[in-house]
């Protein structure tokens, strides 16, 4: 079929396949970071959204092999437009070029790529899989019990006195050797690097973007990406710094 | 009386890509330009290096120019990295000796792109475009003598922007600046030149889909919305174009996918 054919085919199909799994992806990363900006209150608040979210069962697996298929499908379409621009160049290369005016987040948008890819290797290992730093993994951790209700939307969907995963102590704990917690900080850096070209770029690729407001939207994304970079900062930061404690959880668990 | 030019003369060392033919290897070759007027055109330039290269017997640069007022688009070479030189909005023919100092090294190559081979030295076939401008750069509505003012109302910031598109001059200086290789830049400007345009309506759907389809074809890389292309086109053509193809091209696969066919394609039998 044609349509398919064009999406998957042409040089704009799978630029529009870039931007439409990149806004999934976009999505995706800022509730995650507003889900995990609950790790600073009370630890009812992450353990009770982390059981809830694992409670889903199908609903959550649809999300996830949808993101999956995103991020498959986001790099697919970088690897095939990459190497098509490479062989467009030829075999000559040029003796001298110079940029004129490719914003910066632009010129490393494949190595802030890489980078991005190896830190979500690392934290789905780290955070989902419990490969990484197995002896922090929610599961080799004490279960934690709700003090009070968990609710979504008014509705209680985790009651008080449910054993859960003790995720707040997982968090808190992973970041504890520092280089794991820089490690996170320098890659959502680069995240945020890559969302200033990726989200701005996306507007263009699906045809939204011109001249008259080109200006307000750089200043959006680049706000976006800033309060994205710090949301992200905060988590590592405050655990490095010691703001954010492993012995929060202890006490909670200690007073029952 | 004609006044005393009071412009200091000036030399410059010009490294040029010489390649004897196209499938030969090429290098770059050092050439003193001595003693230049400020205010010669780059090609003028070139043209008294050539004299004295064909007095001492070298075989002198090939360059292509035709009109050297900036409309044509034939000069096309990369100066110092950036398609045309370093003036902005200007082709090679515009650019000045004025814009370079003395002692300078200039690197002057050609612009490199699969789709543009090159011919010999600075010269590169640039037919490529012209496929793609064959593919759906037309109409085919009876042009005819040219109709009644105002017969076709066309709005104005409608017509502004056909005519920005238009002023593309195809000299492929897009395709050069851009780290792709990619067209997009002139593709758009095609598309939105008569997309823009009522009377380019009819053919607004297969238009952009056969330029675009010949564009990857021809082996044109594609946009990474750095818009390089933009800054280096001699005639500012906006790269606001690529988003409008961009969205022309989504609308036109998927109007021809649902389509409606008619029942009897036929003639009529005999």
């Amino acid at each position: 079929m044609n349509l398919v054919c064009n999406l998957f085919g042409s040089s704009i199909g799978r630029k529009f396949i870039m931007a439409l799994t990149g806004l999934v992806l976009i999505g995706f990363v800022f509730g995650h970071l507003v889900g995990n900006l609950q790790v600073f209150a009370h630890p009812d608040k992450i353990n009770g959204y982390a059981h809830f979210l694992q409670s889903l069962g199908p609903v959550l697996w649809l999300v996830r092999i949808g993101l999956l298929v995103c991020l498959g499908l986001h790099i697919w379409a970088a690897t095939a437009l990459t190497l098509e621009s490479r062989r467009a160049r030829g075999s000559e290369p040029y003796g001298v070029k110079t940029w004129i005016q490719a914003a910066f987040a632009s010129r490393y948008i494949r190595w802030s790529g890489y980078v991005v890819l190896g830190f979500i290797l690392y934290h789905l290992a780290h955070f989902t899989l419990g490969v990484a730093q197995a002896g922090t993994y929610k599961t080799a951790l004490p279960a934690y019990t709700l003090t009070a209700d968990y609710q979504v939307l008014g509705f209680t969907v985790v009651p008080a006195g449910t054993p859960v995963h003790d995720v707040h102590q997982m968090v808190v704990l992973g970041f504890q050797p520092p280089l794991v917690a820089l490690f996170y900080i320098v890659a959502v850096g680069l995240l945020s690097l890559h969302l200033l070209h990726g989200m701005d770029s996306l507007f263009q690729t699906l045809g939204w973007r011109n001249a008259s407001w080109s200006r307000s939207l750089r200043t959006v994304v680049a706000l976006l990406c800033v309060a994205y970079f710090a949301g992200n900062l905060v988590i590592p930061g405050a655990v490095m710094t010691g703001a954010l404690k492993p012995a929060s959880a202890a006490k909670t668990a200690s007073a029952q | 009386m004609v006044a005393v030019n009071t412009q200091k003369l000036f030399s410059v060392t010009l490294r040029v890509w010489r390649q004897a033919g196209p499938a030969q290897p090429g290098k770059f070759v050092d050439y003193p330009a001595k003693d230049l007027n400020p205010n010669m055109s780059f090609l003028e330039m070139l043209d008294v290096v050539n004299d004295e290269l064909a007095a001492q017997g070298v075989e002198p640069i090939a360059f292509a120019h035709d009109c050297r007022e900036g409309i044509c688009g034939t000069c096309s070479c990369t100066i110092n990295g950036k398609p045309h030189g370093p003036g902005k909005g200007i082709a090679t023919c515009q650019t000045y000796m004025r814009s370079f100092s003395d002692g300078d090294t200039i690197v002057v190559e050609p612009f490199r792109a699969r789709a543009f081979p090159v011919v010999k030295d600075l010269v590169t076939d640039r037919a490529a475009f012209d496929k793609i401008q064959q593919a759906g750069g037309f109409i085919t509505a009876r042009a005819g003598s040219a109709p009644d003012a105002n017969a076709l109302p066309i709005a104005k910031g409608d017509a502004d922007l056909a005519m920005d598109a238009a002023q593309c001059i195809g000299c492929g200086a897009c395709v050069a600046a851009c780290k792709n290789a990619s067209a997009m830049l002139f593709v758009s400007a095609k598309v939105s030149h008569l997309g823009l345009l009522p009377q380019g309506q009819a053919e607004r759907d297969r238009r952009v889909l056969a330029m675009v389809n010949t564009m990857d074809t021809l082996g044109f890389g594609s946009c990474t919305n750095q818009y390089e292309c933009s800054a280096a086109c001699p005639k500012l053509i906006s790269h606001d174009f690529i988003a409008r193809m961009n969205r022309d091209y989504v609308k036109a696969s998927f109007r021809s996918a649902f389509r409606a066919a008619p029942a009897n394609t036929g003639g009529g039998g005999a």
